[in-house]
């Protein structure tokens, strides 16, 4: 008989790339650093042209995997292919990676157009194919009037789209993105993200993109690899990912959620006083309920939703909805969206239907 | 810092330079000690007939031991002068803006980039116009002058570590300048001023060129060693040369494990560059 | 923030100090320059510009200044190519040594001087440690005399001396650049080599100049090394001012020289101030 955890990996939670064969292939990599441990057996396949982003906290090993890529650091053990080519022991000035670094690491005793020449410039490339390829970068992110200038006077916005057109003007088969928009304010790193977007559909290159910012890799990107402590939990579409979570993690770090623990017996789901039936074998489970999913009552329900009865403990104002905490009778504590209208201490009837609890993997314990 | 592929591996001939940078500038030094053990003195190789000779015939000698003894009060006197406008002086680079504060910064450093012979003299000349005898309290005037800039130099370094919201918060809870200084200031500024010490002390005790010009009938350690010199080579100067060197040791690895716990890194010359920018 | 009181207790000492110790004792210097002395031995206070006219006449002086010049030129360069890889070294490639490295670096600049310099003169002598060895190794069959009591000597005790001097800016200088531009150019192609020509030595060259002017401008006006080691051929221009407030007796023109000096220090040191602002790109 299938146990229930067989049932949940069963779930196809992570999204192959499209067919095809991958651009870069990261097999069984791990690193550590003495005896840190910071990524364990990672495998991940990039296809050509797609935009991932590698999502995880801070200490989730993401930007040393990002470095493993770009050459800077090298794995304790696994390899990393490119096409047929074997990356480990080159030296990340052979790679056709380049990337964009988080303080974007303009060379400060060069001019914008220096810069922006020198990955051309080392290569040996003709003057002339150079100046045009750096006047065609430059155009492309809008940094033409400010040609002339030093890094140190432009602003960090500025600075982001020159290092930008700096790694993009070598053509690389592949683009590194190390946490680019961190240091930008929330309406110019909103602004970026939309630009990053387009310039990446533009440009047709896969590029890596490294991030904390659950919100930022939804909005960005064709796949999210979610790490975490130096494992990948789930490697997915956007979509995928928030609505179908593999892990409680997953299901907590995108997005809100309710986490609620039950007892699957005989064909039912037992959470409190909650109850609903499924066809998941018998044995304690996790679900994932999303506060979107969670409606408030009114007149008759529909047939098999789960109806409960809970007290407003908190209620927060968010733009469009309001993000109300109640608790239930049971001292189950709910996140539920409402349109708006509810009050601290107002009784409310919620009901959800079954097919929105999402079954998850409890996460493993590490560190 | 990355440790991968990234950095390249060191190249060889660039390890080899820095083993010959590091022999030429010991070498000479474990030659000195070596033949200060040497029973036929100063020349010839190789060094035969280890012995403790000169070193008994140093701790014999009456000319050295006042001449340390000299040094030693030089030294603790200069450190006073030193610290005492030196704390003061980084304290107003650092907080007041004045009429000739570029100038007075500039001055104030001078004496450590210019060839001691200089400061010397002019100081020299002015003794002589106004009549003053010649001797240890000449000396210590010229090496607490030109020491200055070491202590204004670490009080100044130690200023930009500290946090000013520390002493506006000291203010804020009630207490005066005076008291702010005494409970916040003094206190954090503890390490570069003992380190400052330790150097001013160490600079005087080893200093020749200023003291050079300034000196009366009481001779320093170094220029006791000096007029000896002047008459001949003996392997007794090997001796004391070798127990400067150890003490010097001694009092600059401390320095520099005082400065680490002040800072974080101990990168002199900084300073230097720091002060520079401290304008308007 | 501060209180004028604060303010004025913190400025007024040393301000006052160093006015008196070290801004005076120029002036006054400036003024014995113009004067002169009496065949009496004493100085005579009449204002008369007889010392600069002696020292732009006599060829002895120019000579002695070039030739002090020329092995300052030498002992700074020396110092650079010692001090700059050994800088480089430490900074990036050093590891977890590079504390005990810069220490070690350190140690010997504040030991003495006179150490230093006497250590070389029992090595170089004819007699010496060197001599005596190549001898016993029978590379040579009698003492090279150049070793000692020449220009030689100078450089080679000069250089000893003042290339930790010159090392000390440097590696402050190197220290300051970020490592992610090192990172960013191996990442847009330049290999190790490439990417110190075109990156870290354009930005290391505030401190290059800072350590060549400590190194210059301190050789310069040394008097010890040349009276130890320099033998006759060995003289340099600090020499001729000392003998003047010795022997020679001749305090003004010594002042004059001092004064010289003195000025060409100083605008080296202004000098290499704005190149250094120039060639600063934080």
């Amino acid at each position: 008989m299938a146990t229930l955890k067989d049932s949940l990996t069963a779930e196809t939670a992570n999204t192959q790339p499209a067919a095809g064969s991958p651009l870069l292939s990261i097999r069984n990599v791990a690193k550590s650093f003495g005896r840190n441990v910071v990524l364990r057996n990672i495998s991940l396949d990039i296809a050509q042209g797609e935009f991932l982003t590698i999502l995880g906290e801070s200490g989730s090993g993401k930007t040393t995997l990002l470095r493993i890529i770009a050459g800077f650091e090298n794995a304790t053990s696994g390899e990393v292919w490119m096409g047929s080519e074997k990356l480990d022991q080159q030296p990340p000035y052979r790679r056709r990676v380049n990337t964009v670094f988080q303080h974007y690491a303009l060379f400060p005793h060069l001019s914008v157009e220096q810069n922006v020449a020198y990955g051309l410039r080392v290569a040996g490339r003709p003057e002339k194919e150079t100046a045009q390829r750096v006047a065609e970068a430059l155009d492309k992110v809008k940094m033409t009037a400010h040609a002339k200038a030093k890094p140190s006077k432009i602003s960090g916005g500025q600075q982001q789209r020159v290092a930008l057109a700096r790694a993009l003007v070598n053509r690389p088969r592949l683009l590194l993105l190390d946490e680019p928009l961190s240091a930008l304010d929330a309406n110019l790193r909103r602004q970026m993200q939309v630009e990053l977007k387009s310039l990446q559909r533009e440009v047709g290159i896969a590029f890596v993109f490294v991030t904390h910012d659950q919100e930022e890799a939804m909005v960005m990107s064709d796949r999210i690899a979610l790490l975490r402590s130096g494992e990948l939990e789930q490697v997915a579409t956007p979509r995928e990912i928030y609505s179908r979570p593999a892990t409680a993690y997953v299901a907590q770090f995108i997005g809100h959620t309710n986490l609620l623990k039950a007892d699957v017996q005989a064909g039912r789901v037992r959470c409190g006083t909650l109850s609903w039936p499924t066809t998941l074998p018998d044995g304690s489970v996790q679900f994932s309920l999303r506060p979107e999913h969670i409606r408030l009552a009114g007149g008759p329900s529909a047939p098999g939703s789960v109806r409960i009865r809970a007290q407003v403990l908190h209620q927060a104002f968010h733009g469009a909805t309001d993000l109300v905490r109640a608790r239930t009778p049971d001292g189950i504590v709910l996140v539920v969206r409402t349109p708006g209208g509810v009050t601290v201490q107002d009784e409310l009837d919620l009901e959800f239907s079954p097919a929105d609890a999402i079954p998850v993997r409890a996460s493993s314990e590490r560190n | 810092m990355s440790t991968g592929a990234g950095q390249g591996s060191r190249p060889r001939w660039l390890l080899l330079h820095a083993a010959a940078v590091f022999a030429f500038l010991y070498l000479p030094i474990a030659v000195l000690i070596l033949y200060s053990f040497n029973r036929q003195g100063v020349g010839g190789f190789p060094p035969r007939h280890l012995t403790l000779d000169w070193y008994r015939l140093l701790f014999a000698d009456a000319a050295i031991w006042d001449s340390v003894f000299n040094s030693l009060q030089v030294a603790f006197a200069a450190m006073a002068i030193s610290l005492a406008l030196g704390i003061p002086a980084g304290l107003a680079l650092d907080r007041a803006q004045f009429p000739g504060k570029s100038l007075f910064r500039r001055l104030v450093l001078l004496p450590l980039i210019l060839p001691g012979i200089i400061t010397g003299l002019s100081l020299l000349m002015m003794f002589n116009l106004s009549g003053t005898r010649l001797g240890l309290l000449t000396i210590v005037l010229g090496h607490g002058t030109a020491l200055i800039s070491v202590a204004t130099t670490e009080v100044f370094a130690g200023l930009q570590k500290l946090d000013r919201a520390q002493e506006e918060a000291s203010l804020d809870l009630g207490a005066s300048y005076w008291q702010t200084f005494w409970r916040i200031t003094l206190p954090n500024l503890k390490l570069p001023i003992i380190g400052a010490a330790l150097l001013i002390f160490t600079l005087s005790m080893d200093e020749i060129a200023v003291s050079f010009f300034l000196i009366g009938r009481d001779n320093t350690l170094p220029l006791e060693i000096w007029g000896r010199l002047r008459r001949g080579i003996t392997p007794e100067i090997n001796a004391i040369s070798s127990i400067i060197f150890f003490f010097s040791l001694i009092a600059i690895v401390l320095w520099y494990r005082l400065r680490i716990r002040a800072q974080g890194s101990a990168e002199l010359g900084t300073e230097l560059l720091d002060i520079s920018e401290a304008d308007a | 923030m501060f209180s004028r009181a604060y303010k004025i207790i913190v400025t007024v000492p040393p301000v006052l100090w160093v006015a008196v110790f070290l801004l005076l004792p120029y002036l006054l210097m400036f003024c014995y320059s113009f004067w002169s002395v009496s065949p009496a031995q004493t100085i005579v206070h009449s204002w008369n510009i007889g010392n600069y006219k002696e020292l732009l006449l006599k060829s002895v002086y120019w000579e002695t200044l070039l030739r002090s010049m020329f092995i300052a030129a030498r002992v700074t360069l020396f110092s650079l190519l010692l001090g700059y890889p050994l800088a480089y070294f430490l900074s990036f490639h050093a590891g977890p040594r590079k504390d005990l490295l810069y220490q070690l670096v350190i140690i010997p600049l504040w030991v003495s001087y006179l150490v230093r310099a006497y250590a070389w003169k029992t090595i170089l002598g004819s007699d010496g440690v060197l001599n005596t060895l190549l001898q016993y190794a029978h590379l040579t069959n009698h003492p090279l005399d150049f070793l000692l009591y020449s220009p030689f000597a100078v450089v080679l005790t000069l250089t000893h001396i003042y290339t930790p001097f010159a090392f000390l800016p440097i590696y402050a200088a190197l220290e300051h650049i970020p490592r992610n531009l090192v990172e960013a150019s191996h990442d847009l192609g330049a290999n190790p080599a490439r990417t110190f020509w075109r990156v870290i030595f354009p930005l290391s060259i505030p401190g290059v100049v800072a350590g060549a002017t400590f190194a210059f401008v301190l050789s310069l006006g040394d008097f010890l090394a040349p009276l130890l080691l320099g033998g006759p051929s060995g003289i340099m221009i600090s020499n001729i001012v000392v003998s003047l407030f010795g022997a020679a007796y001749n305090w003004p023109l010594g002042a004059a020289i001092s004064l010289g000096m003195l000025l060409i220090v100083v605008s080296l040191l202004f000098l290499s101030e704005r190149l250094e602002k120039k060639w600063s790109f934080s």
